[in-house]
C-alpha cells in the first residue's frame, strides 16, 4: 500500500511524461498452503494515473500467471472400439496456472496480434511447442490442454472481472483452486488505451506449503525411505488397533 | 470437512475418503478381500491422480490386512510355508510390476492397460466366482438338503512342476514353483493397480492350488499384507506418490467398516455372501467395459515431462 500512497504523491511530477503510470498491488504476496486450505482468493488492485494533459480512459487487464512446466499432451481416439491414447504432442513452457481478468471483453480492447503479444487470453499462452508436428495439430493439442485446465479451474478468464472506480483505481479478483501448484506467480497489469498497451506493472506472489503439509513433501522428496517406512508404520499402527477393538468386540 | 493431501495437491472432503475406505472396510471384513479393486477406481473417479490414488491404496490395504491376519493366525489359519513362498513371489512380481509401470507410464498406455487388466481380471474371477455360488445354492434351493461335498484336486499344470514340497497347512504335496508364480502374478498386479490381489488369490488358491478352505483367506492375507508394505516402499521410492494423509484417512474409514463387515459376515450365509461377491465383481467389470468402449469424457490428458 505504501508505494502506492507515494506515487499517488509524486503523480503530479511523474505525470510530465508522455505514458501512464501503473501503481499495482496483491492483497497477499505470500499464499501459504497448510492444513485444510480450500483455494485463496486474491486481490490485485492498483491505480493508473495519466500523464498531464491526457484525459484518457484506460482500459485494465490482469494476468496471473503461475511456474511453468514442460508437459505432454496426450490425445484418445478409438482404436479396436476402446479409447486410448494415440497421439501425443509437446510443449516445453505449460503454466500450471492462468488467469485473465479484463475491465471489458480482451477482444474490444485489443486486437488479436496485441492480444498474442502480451498473452492476453487461454487461446493465446505462448506455450513452446517442441518437435515437428505440424501447426494445426499443435493448435488442436494446446486447444485440449486449455479446455482441460480451464475445467479444472486453473485457467479463468473474466471479461468483467476488472472494475474500475474513478479512472483511476481498479481491482480484480482471481480465485486460486485448492489444487494450484507451489511456486512463484506473477501478476503482470496492462494498462490500454487506443488498441495500444502503454504501460505494464508486475507483482510476484509465492505460493509456499508450510507447516506439516510442507514438512510430509519435503520428507517424502528428500528421505523417502523413512517416508515409505513412516507409511507401513501407521498402517500397521491402524490395523493393529482395529485388530484389539475386533478381538474385544 | 476440507482436507488438504499435501502429495496429491488437492483438498477433498475428508468425510468422502474416510467413507470410501469404510465401504472398502465392509468388503474386507465380510469377504477376506482387501477391496483395493473398490478403492483406486473410486479415488480416481473423485480426482485423485491415479498414480497416488494406487500407491495410497495399497498403503490402506496393508492396514486393512494386519487385523485379518492376527486373528485368522490365532486360530491356524495361515498357512505360513505357502504364504512366505508366496510373499517371494511377491517382491520379485513387484519389482517388475514398477518396471512395467514406469515403460507403461513412458508409453502413455498406463490407464488402458490398468483398465483391459481389471475387465479381464474382475470379469473372468466374477463369472467362475458366480457360477460356483450358484451350483452351491442350487440344490439348497430345490429342496434338496445340503450341497454336495465336493473333493478339491489341484490344476493338472500343477502337478506337473517338478521338486515338491509338503505343506502341511494347506494339505498339499506340489511343487513351490507354482505358489511363487501365483505370487510374482499377484505381485505385478498390486504394483499395477493397487489392489492386494485378494479377489484374484483367493480363487487361484483354492481351484488352481487346490489349498484347503480353512487356511486359504488368513494365507492370502498374509502374502497381501507383505507384498503391500513392499510396493508402498517401492512406491515412495520410485513414483514418491505416497500420500500419507490420504492413506489415514482410508484406513480410519476401513478399520470401522471392517468391523460392520465383520457383524454381518457372522450372520448371513457364506453362499449368499459369495453370490454378492461375484455379483459386485461383474457389476464392476461391466462398467469398467463400458468405460472403455465409450468416448470419455477428456480427450486430452496431461502429464509432466
Amino acid at each position: 500500500m505504501l508505494p502506492a500512497l507515494l506515487l499517488l504523491l509524486a503523480a503530479p511530477f511523474l505525470a510530465a511524461q508522455r505514458e501512464p503510470v501503473l501503481v499495482p498491488e496483491v492483497s497477499q504476496s505470500r499464499i501459504e498452503v497448510r492444513q485444510g486450505f480450500t483455494g485463496a482468493s486474491l486481490l490485485l488492485y492498483g491505480a493508473v494515473i495519466a500523464p498531464r494533459g491526457a484525459a484518457e480512459d484506460y482500459d485494465i487487464v490482469v494476468v496471473l500467471k503461475g511456474p511453468t512446466e514442460p508437459v505432454r499432451i496426450r490425445e484418445k481416439e478409438r482404436l479396436a472400439g476402446i479409447w486410448m491414447n494415440a497421439g501425443a504432442s509437446d510443449f516445453r513452457s505449460a503454466p500450471s496456472f492462468f488467469a485473465v481478468a479484463s475491465s471489458r471483453p480482451v477482444s474490444e480492447i485489443v486486437d488479436e496480434r496485441t492480444a498474442a503479444i502480451y498473452e492476453l487470453g487461454t487461446d493465446f499462452i505462448q506455450l513452446s511447442p517442441s518437435g515437428e508436428i505440424d501447426p494445426e495439430e499443435q493448435a488442436r493439442f494446446a486447444s485440449g490442454l486449455v479446455a482441460l485446465r480451464r475445467k479444472q479451474g486453473l485457467y479463468q478468464e473474466d471479461p468483467n472481472g476488472v472494475r474500475i472506480s474513478e479512472g483511476v483505481l481498479y481491482q480484480a479478483r482471481i480465485e486460486l483452486p485448492s489444487n494450484v501448484t507451489t511456486g512463484r506467480y506473477t501478476a503482470e497489469t496492462f494498462a490500454i488505451a487506443r488498441g495500444r498497451v502503454l504501460a505494464s506493472a508486475t507483482a510476484q506472489i509465492e505460493v509456499e506449503k508450510v507447516g506439516l503439509e510442507g514438512q510430509v513433501v519435503a520428507v517424502a522428496q528428500r528421505w523417502s525411505f523413512l517416508y515409505g517406512l513412516g507409511a507401513i508404520a501407521l498402517s500397521l499402527a491402524m490395523g493393529w488397533m482395529a485388530g484389539r477393538l475386533f478381538a474385544r468386540g | 470437512m476440507d482436507v488438504y493431501l499435501p502429495i496429491a495437491n488437492l483438498s477433498v472432503n475428508g468425510l468422502v475418503i474416510v467413507v470410501l475406505g469404510g465401504l472398502t472396510g465392509v468388503l474386507s471384513g465380510l469377504f477376506g478381500v482387501g477391496g483395493g479393486f473398490l478403492t483406486t477406481p473410486l479415488l480416481i473417479f473423485y480426482g485423485i491422480p491415479p498414480t497416488v490414488a494406487a500407491a495410497s491404496a495399497a498403503t490402506q490395504v496393508t492396514g486393512a490386512s494386519v487385523s485379518g491376519v492376527l486373528a485368522h493366525s490365532r486360530r491356524n489359519g495361515v498357512d505360513y510355508r505357502m504364504g512366505t513362498v508366496m510373499v517371494g513371489g511377491g517382491v520379485i512380481g513387484a519389482l517388475i510390476g514398477a518396471a512395467l509401470f514406469r515403460l507403461l507410464q513412458a508409453l502413455g498406455q498406463i490407464d488402458v492397460v490398468i483398465n483391459i487388466l481389471y475387465v479381464l481380471m474382475l470379469g473372468s474371477i466374477g463369472t467362475l466366482m458366480m457360477r460356483e455360488a450358484i451350483g452351491a445354492l442350487k440344490p439348497s434351493l430345490l429342496g434338496k438338503g445340503g450341497p454336495a461335498v465336493r473333493k478339491r484336486r489341484h490344476h493338472p499344470l500343477v502337478a506337473s512342476l517338478p521338486y515338491r514340497w509338503r505343506f502341511y497347512a494347506s494339505g498339499l504335496y506340489i511343487s513351490p514353483l507354482a505358489p511363487l508364480i501365483l505370487g510374482m502374478l499377484v505381485g505385478i498386479l498390486t504394483m499395477l493397480m493397487g489392489v492386494g490381489g485378494g479377489f484374484l488369490l483367493v480363487p487361484a488358491m483354492l481351484y488352481i492350488l487346490g489349498m484347503s478352505g480353512n487356511v486359504v483367506v488368513g494365507t492370502s492375507l498374509y502374502q497381501i499384507l507383505f507384498v503391500t508394505m513392499v510396493t508402498t516402499m517401492t512406491h515412495a521410492l520410485t513414483t514418491k506418490a505416497v500420500d500419507i494423509v490420504l492413506a489415514g484417512l482410508l484406513l480410519l474409514g476401513s478399520v470401522m467398516g471392517a468391523q460392520f463387515g465383520t457383524q454381518i459376515a457372522l450372520r448371513a450365509r457364506p453362499e449368499y455372501l459369495r453370490l454378492a461377491l461375484a455379483a459386485l465383481v461383474i457389476v464392476i467389470a461391466l462398467r469398467m467395459l463400458y468405460g472403455l468402449g465409450v468416448q470419455p469424457d477428456e480427450i486430452y490428458t496431461v502429464a509432466p515431462l
